[in-house]
């Protein structure tokens, strides 16, 4: 089940460059452990030390905000898409 | 340190500390905290005195020194310096003893508080050699890059929801900019200039400018400061969007107190939302340190933000001010837009309304005492925003140009109102 994630430009010396990467986990959590062990260091990158999104960081599957869907529980089906987006000031 | 970027030493992790140079970029590459101009403060004092400041123009550029430009400013060197009004029949309507309106409705050039930030990022990104520049915006930001802009013959991509107020709208197509509406709310306008920020060379005030953008805010908490005489205010009521407003208010305030610019006292700065889209003050009012996103829906557009993005740091200032939070429905917004109108002869847009409701419940429930001094922050036009306010206010009448018509309308208005 690839889920295309796209990869902001503070985490792209990490995975070399890439702006897109594929993962095949079933969920937004075991797509970041995934995305570990291709690309280490990134899970710190993403997760404060008790495992939490970061709270400068936003994560979105398919345009939607993951804290309007299950977290990291959210499920990831075959076509999805991981946006991962630092948070921006107003305007 | 590098004499070229003028009082600036370098962009720092708010977060972690990290330093980084003074380029266009906004967020840590290590745990994705915002970026902040640090500035070499030892120098600022020797320059930066109240004799210096009472001799230069009435602009926001007064205050140079902590505004993050490495020269002259070469875009909006006539923003700011609004009127701060002393709002005594507000002030008597609301039952405090002493109300202050810092009316930002009247900015130059395009009628908000959106001008003061512009006018840095804007000078900034000249410095910077950009040649395009854009923003993701609720419509008062669109209007002010739009215009600036144009006056600095920069070109301009101004991204915005597709259903904001016609003025706004109008009031960023006439300076010739490049509107993009996007289908969706603010926030998803935002992820979006994120992503384009990220492949294209431009200067996104509001994306990779943003640390110098959001200084540009604090000229509006020195000039509060100056017009009250080198002091800060006892009570501040400052809208929130992304909640970065308040934070430089406070940090404002902290930068005049240790130059020595103003004597210390405490102050408290509070927040206000609408109800219809209120993550920072459900957030404050529960008691946590963290907000939970909300899908906006309220009159109060330019306020629509509902992933805050400086929401974490307004709570923090709140908590250490002793401030407070709270938010008002649309008839509320209204009620704030018309009392401040028939007290004061000032018509501000919704964020406004805003304001002045949150100011009311505030003042009602004593969170902020009766016996203190205020300043509300009033944002930006009500004619930008002239939908909120139609059929909600009074009905012209209309006659022929005949006295005796005239005459005969005041009569039977009379007679309605003896009978009422």
């Amino acid at each position: 089940m690839p889920t295309n994630v796209r990869i902001p430009t503070p985490l792209r010396q990490l995975t070399g460059g890439e702006e897109v990467v594929t993962v095949t986990a079933a969920s937004v959590g075991a797509a970041i452990a995934e995305l570990q062990g291709k690309y280490p260091g990134i899970k710190d990158r993403l997760l404060d030390d008790k495992g939490e999104v970061r709270r400068f960081v936003n994560v979105y599957v398919n345009e939607e905000d993951i804290r309007f869907l299950q977290s990291q529980a959210t499920p990831l089906k075959d076509g999805d898409e991981i946006s991962i987006i630092p948070a921006i000031a107003g305007g | 340190m590098d004499k070229h970027e003028g009082f600036m030493k370098a962009l720092k992790c708010r977060e972690c500390g990290k330093e980084y140079p003074l380029s266009a970029t906004h967020v840590c590459e290590f745990d994705f905290g915002p970026l902040e101009v640090a500035y070499d403060y030892e120098r600022i004092k020797k320059s930066l005195t109240r004799a210096a400041i009472e001799s230069r123009p009435h602009t926001m550029w007064r205050y140079r020194e902590l505004l993050p430009i490495a020269g002259e400013p070469t875009v909006g060197r006539q923003v700011g310096y609004t009127p701060l009004v002393k709002a005594d029949r507000l002030a008597k309507h609301l039952g405090i003893r002493e109300l202050w309106i810092k009316n930002d409705a009247v900015n130059y050039p395009t009628l908000s508080f959106k001008d003061r930030v512009v006018s840095v990022a804007l000078s900034r990104s000249k410095e910077l050699g950009f040649k395009t520049v854009a923003c993701a915006s609720t419509g008062n930001l669109a209007n002010s890059v739009a215009a600036n802009a144009a006056a600095a013959g920069l070109k301009s991509y101004v991204f915005i929801p597709s259903d904001l107020e016609l003025g706004k709208v109008v009031n960023s197509l006439v300076y010739g900019a490049n509107v993009i509406t996007i289908k969706g709310h603010y926030d998803e306008v935002n992820r979006l200039c994120a992503e384009i920020a990220g492949k294209f060379g431009w200067a996104f005030v509001n994306v990779n400018m943003r640390p110098y953008y959001a200084e540009g805010s604090k000229s509006m908490g020195y000039e509060i400061c100056e017009q009250l005489g080198w002091r800060t205010p006892q009570h501040t009521v400052v809208p929130m969007a992304s909640g970065s407003l308040l934070t430089k208010l406070h940090k404002s305030y902290q930068e005049f107190a240790k130059l020595g610019l103003v004597s210390e006292s405490d102050w408290q700065i509070h927040g206000a939302q609408a109800t219809g889209c209120n993550p920072i003050s459900a957030a404050e009012k529960a008691g946590m340190d963290f907000f939970k996103p909300v899908k906006p829906n309220t009159i109060a557009k330019s306020l629509a933000i509902g992933t805050p993005a400086d929401g974490f740091y307004a709570l923090k200032v709140m908590k250490e001010t002793g401030g407070h939070a709270d938010d008002v429905t649309d008839d509320e917004v209204r009620d704030g837009i018309r009392m401040l109108a028939e007290c004061e002869g000032i018509f501000a847009e919704t964020a406004g309304g805003v304001t002045v409701g949150v100011a009311k419940k505030l003042i009602a429930s004593g969170k902020i005492p009766a016996n203190d001094s205020a300043v509300l922050c009033i944002t930006g036009n009500g004619l930008k925003t002239l939908e909120a306010m139609v059929g909600h206010v009074g009905q012209t009448r209309e006659i022929r140009p005949s006295l005796r018509e005239f005459e005969a309308m005041l009569k039977d208005e009379e007679k309605v109102a003896v009978a009422a």
